[in-house]
């Protein structure tokens, strides 16, 4: 492999990992502060990819889908943390299970209903069409850059506002002990309703920013999630850091092995997860 | 004749920078009762984890009954002589005090193969349960639902599944943890009776209790041993009475 | 995971009533049946022997897997793999093949599994099964998304299984034998140890069982099991996809057993039956106006289980049984005014 097709691959898998990490960090965040899991976190990731189609070809604009995609997602994730999750925070793992199960078919079946079955595509904005050139044949797509520049954004901001601003510190010790931070004064369902918004915010302009590339379809919220919770095992529940490091390991991985050996390339995630059992089964950083 | 069946040497258990436990060394020999004693966060509880296998030590080694057992897994331990009964209540709620007798006593007697009979019928297994029962005086008892019980009762049944295994060392973590005199008393006179056959460890907060009972007392504090000895040398240690014994009286 | 509630284990009086005369109703079925309905209650008790070696790891160990249809699947394409292409295979020994190929399946995830515990065992489950679901999806060789024709259902010398009502009644033999078989299991040592490792296995440890092995055999015994179902499955329809190894056949199975009741295998079976019928009933809802209701069976099957979830705990035998012991206290009350 040549230098230009090996940077093409690095950068891809960088890419990939970074979007699993935004669907990661929500997920890893959401179950580590409140300990709830939920399985329907892929349809929020379906949801963006919606919305991000259904917005633009109303708007006529990529960027104001992507402002009002996410407006609207954290919007939904409020109520729907309101309405629903908030009575499960106590509950078993298995009645979480059962929950968002249900949850998933609620989402697939309404998005049918309001959206339809067929595959659809979103165009990359003229801005963000042109390519970067690597060598004299080969280009990367500023697309693809543009995602990864906004998974990084996102993170750097994530990492800011749990380890520099008062809301992180709080939500870190409610994570830590929730009585007594509710003790202190700090209103502890407000730390858990803005968290769930985060995890459901991150999933969906996942979806949005990845649905030019990934196309719009039924059921995408399914692999994704898979790889997700993939990400989660490896990195440790609860750590967002462990959810990065896991997440381009993922990436690395995925996008080598399917050029490497692409007869076990859909395996190989998997025995990764595995080795990573063997040797820590509570993830690389657990908390 | 009198022999050590369990010791510690020099362990220590380090989270992160913090040093929970910190080059405790102590002996535990059969007939006697060893009480540890210490304020909140000294570090007793650790300790038992240590010496249990719930926690690995960071450094040191743990002996029971000449073999090392360092680093051994809690089944590993158990099943090499080791019983336990836990600060909080650490019974099988759903199931009656039977049950939970009889499923510490199966314990030993693992048989792979058995998946087609009956659990109850084994007379082996049976015995050893309800002679742990009785020990701990709860044989009237045996068809309530643990979780259905006053704390103290809990308790009572806390012990006897640590006895169900048959062990030679007992280490408790506060068994009169929540009872009120009389109960308390009962479980002094239990814990008597109990000294001639193993060797025992006591985690405890009820001086009056610890008096009655230690043949040695170790002292913690921040993780470390202040003093260990016998007991009136000890209580009249002037370290000892800063540091706690003057504290709490 | 919550492993402290407490499971209707010994079913009560009226229960072992009703599952008496539910049993009988099967062995009756046929002859008041038609063809179809024959076929779909045979589908139903091979659904039955899913979900009860489901419940197996999930009301008595405490083990929410959800990906316990990879061993399902995978002993139907071992079926399938099995029969040659002009003739069938005989039963007597595909049928053990496939389930120890499950079983083997069970026991190698098994073991990187079984390791973890509570959000982390639920997590690796499902990825573990959608890999299988993959490997097969995924590869020509193994059939693909098309999946593989069963050519021929298997030759059992002494019946004849293709059959319909043959066929009904040896499923509801292996119905019977596994439930029996699984009642036995759980009053046995082995399975009074499961049972203690779901309501606390920190103190299962303390008392020296090793509780990784344990967990380890009951979840490749329900592999296997869950593999005779497949089996079935695969005899009776003819066909296997990757679907059948798929992440919605683990949700159906985990909602069987809850809607049914954990732990006792009786809740499994009335879990099985009413999930497919309900399956069935959505499936099968007109049209209203310009929205066809059946289409969208899924929102409904989905505000269904959301519902069950919030409202029913305990699932349908659960609820029998407080009703039961609501009725029980109100006769007990009446008895005790009359007496007053």
């Amino acid at each position: 492999m040549d230098l230009a097709n090996f940077l093409i691959q690095l950068l891809n898998s960088v890419q990939y990992g970074l979007l699993l990490f935004m669907l990661a960090a929500g997920l890893t965040l959401i179950f580590g502060i409140m300990g709830v899991v939920n399985l329907a976190h892929g349809s929020f990731y379906m949801l963006g990819a919606y919305l991000a189609w259904s917005l633009s070809a109303r708007t006529g604009s990529f960027a104001l889908a992507l402002i009002g995609g996410s407006v609207l997602a954290v919007i939904f994730g409020l109520i729907l943390e309101r309405v629903l999750f908030r009575h499960f925070y106590h509950r078993d793992h298995l009645d979480q299970v059962l929950l968002t199960f249900g949850l998933i078919y609620i989402f697939e079946e309404t998005r049918s209903i309001l959206w339809g079955d067929d595959v659809h595509g979103v165009k990359v904005p003229d801005l963000l069409s042109a390519s970067v050139p690597l060598t004299e044949t080969m280009s990367y797509p500023v697309y693809r850059l543009f995602m990864s520049a906004v998974c990084v954004a996102l993170a750097v901001a994530l990492y800011l506002l749990i380890s520099k601003t008062r809301l992180g510190m709080k939500i870190r010790a409610g994570a830590f002990n929730r009585d007594m931070t509710e003790a202190l004064g700090v209103n502890i369902k407000l730390i858990h309703a803005i968290v769930f918004a985060i995890g459901v915010a991150l999933a969906t302009v996942a979806g949005m920013i990845a649905s030019p590339i990934s196309s719009v379809y039924p059921n995408m919220g399914a692999q994704v999630l898979i790889m997700c919770f993939v990400v989660v095992v490896i990195g440790g529940i609860g750590s967002v850091r462990g959810a990065m490091i896991a997440a381009l390991l993922v990436g690395l991985v995925d996008t080598f092995g399917k050029v490497l050996l692409p007869q076990v390339a859909g395996m190989l995630v998997y025995m990764l997860m595995a080795a990573v059992l063997l040797w820590k089964p509570e993830g690389l950083f657990k908390q | 004749m009198s022999q050590v069946l369990l010791s510690a040497q020099k362990v220590t258990k380090r989270f992160g920078g913090l040093s929970a436990v910190s080059g405790v060394s102590l002996e535990l020999w059969q007939g006697a009762i060893h009480a540890v004693i210490g304020p909140n966060g000294a570090g007793k509880s650790t300790l038992t984890h240590l010496l249990s296998g719930d926690i690995a030590p960071s450094s040191g080694t743990v002996m029971l009954a000449g073999q090392d057992v360092t680093g051994w897994r809690p089944e590993r331990i158990s099943r090499a002589g080791l019983g336990r009964s836990y600060q909080k209540t650490n019974i099988f709620l759903p199931f009656s005090v039977w049950e939970n007798v009889r499923l510490a006593a199966q314990s030993r007697s693992q048989r792979p193969a058995r998946w087609l009979s009956l659990a109850g019928g084994f007379a082996d297994t049976n015995e050893r349960a309800a002679r742990a029962l009785e020990l701990a005086g709860l044989q009237h008892r045996r068809a309530a639902v643990a979780g259905t019980m006053s704390h103290g009762e809990q308790r009572q049944l806390e012990i006897a599944m640590s006895l169900a295994t048959a062990p030679r060392v007992l280490l408790l973590d506060e068994p009169l943890a929540g009872m009120g005199t009389a109960e308390a008393e009962r479980m002094v006179e239990l814990l008597l009776r109990l000294k001639a056959q193993h060797a025992m460890m006591l985690v405890e907060h009820d001086m009056d209790a610890v008096f009655a009972l230690a043949d040695r007392l170790t002292v913690m504090v921040n993780g470390q041993v202040i003093a260990s000895g016998e007991p009136a040398q000890v209580r009249a240690d002037p370290t000892v009475q800063t540091a706690y014994l003057g504290e709490e009286h | 995971m919550s492993a402290a509630k407490a499971n209707l284990e010994t079913l009560p009086r009226t229960l072992q009533v009703l599952l008496a005369l539910a049993f009988l109703a099967l062995a009756l079925f046929p002859f008041v049946g038609t063809d179809f309905y024959v076929q779909s209650a045979a589908r139903m008790m091979i659904l039955a022997i899913f979900a009860m070696s489901l419940d197996l790891l999930l009301g008595v160990t405490g083990l929410v897997s959800l990906g316990h249809a990879a061993f399902f699947g995978l002993a139907g394409y071992a079926l399938a793999f099995l029969t040659p292409a002009g003739e069938p295979a005989s039963l007597w020994w595909t049928l053990p093949a496939a389930v120890a190929a499950s079983a083997l399946g069970a026991l190698v995830i098994g073991f990187f599994v079984v390791r973890t515990h509570g959000i982390y065992f639920i997590m690796v489950t499902m990825a573990f099964a959608q890999m299988v679901y993959y490997l097969f999806f995924d590869n020509k060789s193994l059939g693909g998304s098309d999946g593989i024709y069963v050519n021929f259902k298997p030759d059992a010398k002494f019946f004849d299984l293709d059959n319909k009502l043959v066929f009904y009644y040896f499923t509801l033999a292996m119905l019977l034998a596994v439930y029996a078989f699984l009642r036995r299991l759980l009053w046995s040592p082995f399975g009074r140890v499961l049972a203690g490792i779901r309501v606390n296995e920190h103190r299962m440890r303390a008392m020296g069982y090793g509780t990784f092995g344990y967990k380890l055999a009951a979840f490749t015994l329900a592999g296997g099991l869950a593999g005779l179902a497949g089996y079935l499955l695969a005899a009776q329809s003819g066909y296997v996809n990757p679907e059948l190894m798929g992440f919605h056949t683990s949700a159906h199975a985990i909602m069987m057993v809850i809607l049914g009741g954990m732990g006792n295998f009786a809740g499994a079976i009335v879990g099985a039956f009413a999930f497919e019928y309900l399956l069935h009933w959505f499936k099968d809802l007109p049209q209203v106006g310009a929205f066809n209701l059946g289409k969208h069976w899924q929102l409904w099957m989905g505000l269904f289980i959301v519902l069950v979830v919030v409202f029913a705990r305990g699932g349908l035998l659960g609820a029998i049984e407080r009703l039961s012991r609501r009725r029980g206290r109100a006769a007990v009350a009446k008895e005790e005014e009359r007496v007053a």
